[in-house]
């Protein structure tokens, strides 16, 4: 995790941080973080959408901003010190959000709030951004935030499509007309648990692809 | 690890605090009128909302304009107050008041149908925070021509189907009034019978919030039963 010779923007390893959180090193199925988040938001798929983009920007600027003052930050009071900037930047999106996409914050309501205590965000920070230089720190951030991001969607797309029969808001099912042959929508998949069993099938499904990740 | 002194840390933590305090007002100050106007938009797209006019954020302002056409202020007799703006009245502030001092905001439209309702306003608690919404009634002062619901935090996919058409629309047509006794709308779990003028279903898995929403219903319109039974028809 060294980067202390100078190397290309997009090198190979810097392009590993970006990706590797889609796959081998997912926040959630491998890592096990942020899962709080993943079942309330999981719902619908458009304020799992929007939460995605809001997580994104908060690891990244978060992990820029401490990776940047990295060498200043006394090693006393640098969690406090990490919880202060993920808070101001939870509190800059939210007030971005209302002042000029208010739809969406209506949506997302408390759980923008909820951002600061995503544990995504405080495990890069002290993983990650204290270790390392500004700009592969940032990448981490956009990949993990995209890594979570990505599972939120899966999830939320099925929650969505089997427990209110609609992807995005669009009615799906009552347009197939599959409601006719006495199919109903499933009321059990809305509820939080749900999201846990469809996170836990992201993980069986991951761990049975690559042994390698599979815990001794 | 490099070792900071005491007095380092406490310079840093100053310094931060003071620059992140800066940061923070500077953006709260600045984005705050635009926040001031979502508000007010969106309050004037839920009255609209209850009238069954489906507003855009850019057209609030024009059919604001052309379909409410008076609005006023009334106290728990159902006695005009005069003096205080009805769009400004904050309920939530009202409803910590005895009752003989709260201010009932009332609306008056008229939709495109022609038909002459009025808009009441009402907030009460869901499960996690506030559910606020109108009510609208028609000139009978006793059927609901329409209903707009709005919430805080309610869970997504349960209480917060509120806000949804579909559990809005069952409002249509309900009755307040049994004769004279004031009853409400109930909402009911498990479903209304198809008759039933005083009743709506229930959202399933959203049953706090459905209680919640009748009784908000209920309190608050009950307040200005003196002015509804002075003016039905």
């Amino acid at each position: 995790m060294d980067n202390h010779e100078k190397e290309p923007i997009f090198s190979a390893k810097n392009l590993k941080l970006l990706t590797e959180p889609f796959g081998n090193n997912n926040p959630i199925t491998v890592q096990v973080l942020g899962i709080c988040s993943a079942l309330a938001v999981t719902v619908k798929l458009k304020p799992a959408i929007v939460m995605a983009l809001s997580v994104t920007i908060v690891t990244a600027v978060s992990n820029l901003v401490i990776a940047a003052i990295r060498q200043y930050i006394p090693d006393r009071i640098r969690i406090i010190v990490q919880l202060v900037v993920i808070a101001t930047m939870v509190i800059l999106v939210d007030q971005f959000l209302k002042a000029f996409v208010f739809d969406v914050s209506k949506q997302l309501s408390v759980f923008v709030g909820l951002i600061i205590t995503n544990c995504i965000l405080m495990g890069r920070l002290e993983a990650f951004a204290m270790a390392n230089k500004p700009w592969p720190s940032f990448l981490d951030g956009i990949g993990n935030g995209a890594g979570y991001g990505m599972i939120l969607v899966i999830v939320s797309f099925f929650r969505e499509l089997l427990g209110s029969g609609t992807i995005y808001g669009f009615p799906v099912f009552e347009k197939l007309g599959i409601y006719h042959t006495g199919y109903e929508n499933n009321g059990m998949v809305i509820l939080p648990p749900m999201a846990l069993i469809f996170v836990g099938l992201i993980i069986w499904f991951q761990r049975s692809r690559n042994k390698s990740l599979i815990e001794k | 690890m490099r070792h900071f002194s005491n007095r380092y840390i406490f310079i840093f933590s100053a310094a931060m605090v003071i620059a992140v305090a800066t940061l923070l007002s500077l953006a709260a100050t600045l984005l705050q009128p635009a926040q001031e106007r979502n508000l007010e938009i969106e309050k004037k797209k839920n009255m609209l909302e209850s009238i069954n006019v489906p507003a855009t954020r850019e057209n609030t302002e024009e059919l604001y304009d052309k379909y409410i056409t008076e609005s006023f202020v009334l106290n728990s007799k159902g006695e005009p107050v005069t003096g205080v703006d009805a769009f400004t009245v904050v309920l939530k502030n009202e409803q910590k008041k005895p009752l003989e001092e709260q201010f009932l905001p009332v609306f008056r439209a008229v939709p495109a149908d022609g038909e002459k309702v009025i808009i009441i306003p009402v907030e009460g608690k869901g499960l996690w925070g506030p559910i606020y919404g109108y009510v609208s009634l028609k000139s009978d002062m006793n059927t609901i021509y329409g209903v707009n619901f709005d919430h805080k935090g309610e869970t997504p996919g349960l209480g917060a189907e509120i806000n949804t058409t579909a559990f809005e629309s069952q409002f249509y047509g309900k009755k307040l009034f049994d004769n004279d006794s004031f009853i409400s709308v109930q909402v009911i779990k498990g479903g209304a019978p198809n008759n039933d003028i005083h009743g709506v279903d229930a959202i399933s898995g959203g049953t706090i919030t459905s209680k919640g929403l009748q009784k908000m219903i209920f309190d608050c319109l009950q307040k200005y039963n003196g002015y509804l039974l002075k003016n039905r028809i």
